[in-house]
């Protein structure tokens, strides 16, 4: 290839861990370099700001990745410019595909994430009631921005086209570094797929009844991972541990089943499933043993919502609409 | 103009679905707001579905199945109801009115059920009114 792939990379409204993913790839990511230009990489780790993206050219970017969701106005604004200036656009991680942990903040109003983080906790000490608003005028003369806190979390896709989605939180790095081979050798699928091979964790997972010529048994009894030490060798469901492996791609190779905690589904959801939390709870209830069962895990389970929509809450076909 | 909900049913075919024909052929009467759509077994109907119905601006949903004991399949319906039981958990989580999602076990020599049963949901979505996804209030 003569020409470099023109590269950037921007952290939205994430944590930065689908970065650090990127760094693990190690030798990887160098030889990767070999055919990448970084042209753009802010706020982590190239010295750009915010008005040399503004400056480029509309379309010069080849690739950008995007992890983190759109949680304020500064995360719309860039992300827009970001894809005019961009031919490929990639939503990477779970926060930039489905909406991440963040996400779950679809469950509150704004109202109440400002009570909880400005005024409620034990630790806050806010006599005058300073909650951030979008201008301020100190001395009477200078004007202070901060971007507007949406009312919800939004993914990507939400604020502009995305052409691919990675999910993972953060994606594994050898899965990044079989993607990136991927892109620079131009083997990509049709615009708006996942990349991803397609398994569910439960088909890579080495405890997998199925995989050991063992029949299903129907549960009774759900537990939390705090209730006790799961069997390391026995699938986490059949000891009635909620794992949800079964709609969630395994392009991690079931790290978190490898030291017996069981899969949350931030792989993303496997293809064809529409709504991640409502296929979750059709897996899970198919193998409880009776109507008491259900209740049971309810019961253990008080905040199913969340559980199920751990990192996926803002991509539901109901997500957050009817208060 | 009084609101007329745009009731989306998934019938199981051999119980529901066919006590839904009985009503018609017993000549009971009931309200046109259910659109019934004819599955499998009530088994088939995922979780997703009701959602996507609801999503797109379904009034209510109504999911008919056979009652214990009488699967076709043997375990469908028990794991419809294991199913629809956290589903129910989920929607109220959303925010959803417990009212627009409706599970019933009618069988096929029930088709008077049938019509008693859209007959009542109608009047309970009636009372909740139009589904917010489709701009009600």
């Amino acid at each position: 290839m003569a020409d470099k792939i023109k590269f950037a990379f921007l952290l939205a409204g994430g944590c930065a861990g689908c970065e650090m993913a990127m760094v693990d790839m190690s030798e990887k990511l160098l030889s990767a370099l070999d055919h990448l230009e970084i042209v753009f990489w802010a706020p982590t780790v190239a010295d750009v700001k915010y008005k040399d993206l503004e400056a480029m050219e509309d379309g010069s970017i080849d690739l950008a990745f995007i992890d983190g969701m759109i949680r304020s106005s500064e995360h719309e604004h860039i992300t827009r410019i970001l894809r005019a200036k961009s031919k490929i656009l990639v939503a990477f991680g779970a926060c930039a595909a489905l909406g991440g942990i963040p996400g779950m903040a679809n469950q509150h109003t704004k109202k109440e994430i400002f009570n909880q983080s400005y005024f409620d906790t034990f630790s806050t000490d806010n006599p005058d009631k300073v909650v951030p608003q979008t201008t301020t005028r100190v001395d009477g003369k200078y004007e202070l921005t901060l971007p507007e806190f949406y009312e919800n979390v939004l993914r990507i896709q939400d604020v502009a086209e995305v052409d691919y989605f990675v999910g993972g939180c953060p994606p594994h790095h050898d899965f990044i570094a079989k993607a990136v081979e991927a892109i620079i050798a131009g083997n990509l699928p049709p615009k708006g797929s996942w990349l991803t091979s397609g398994k569910a964790v439960c088909d890579v997972c080495k405890r997998n009844p199925a995989n050991k010529d063992m029949a299903r048994t129907q549960v009774f009894e759900s537990k939390r991972i705090v209730d006790g030490e799961p069997d390391p060798d026995i699938c986490l469901l059949q000891q009635g541990y909620l794992c949800l492996g079964p709609i969630t791609q395994g392009d991690c190779g079931a790290s978190c089943l490898n030291v017996n905690m069981p899969c949350r589904g931030c792989g993303g959801p496997i293809p064809g499933v529409k709504d991640y939390g409502a296929r979750a709870i059709s897996a899970i209830g198919s193998i409880l043993g009776s109507e008491e069962a259900a209740v049971q895990l309810m019961e253990k389970f008080p905040d199913l919502t969340k559980l199920v929509y751990r990192y996926s809450l803002p991509s539901s076909l109901l997500a957050s609409k009817e208060k | 103009m009084e609101f007329s909900p745009n009731i989306v049913g998934f019938a199981c075919q051999w119980c529901t679905y066919a006590g839904a024909d009985l009503a018609g052929n017993l000549r009971c009467k009931y309200p046109s707001t259910v659109k019934l759509i004819k599955v499998p077994c009530s088994g088939r109907v995922e979780p997703e579905y009701v959602m996507q119905a609801l999503a797109r601006g379904a009034d209510g949903v109504f999911v008919g199945g056979c009652h214990f004991g009488d699967c076709h399949y043997k375990t469908g319906n028990y794991k419809t109801s294991r199913r629809m039981m956290l589903l129910t958990k989920l929607l109220s989580d959303m925010g959803i009115a417990k009212d627009r999602f409706r599970l019933e076990w009618i069988s096929g020599a029930e088709g008077k059920k049938f019509a008693e049963t859209i007959t009542e949901y109608t009047e309970q979505v009636k009372k909740i009114g139009p589904n917010l996804f489709k701009g009600g209030k």
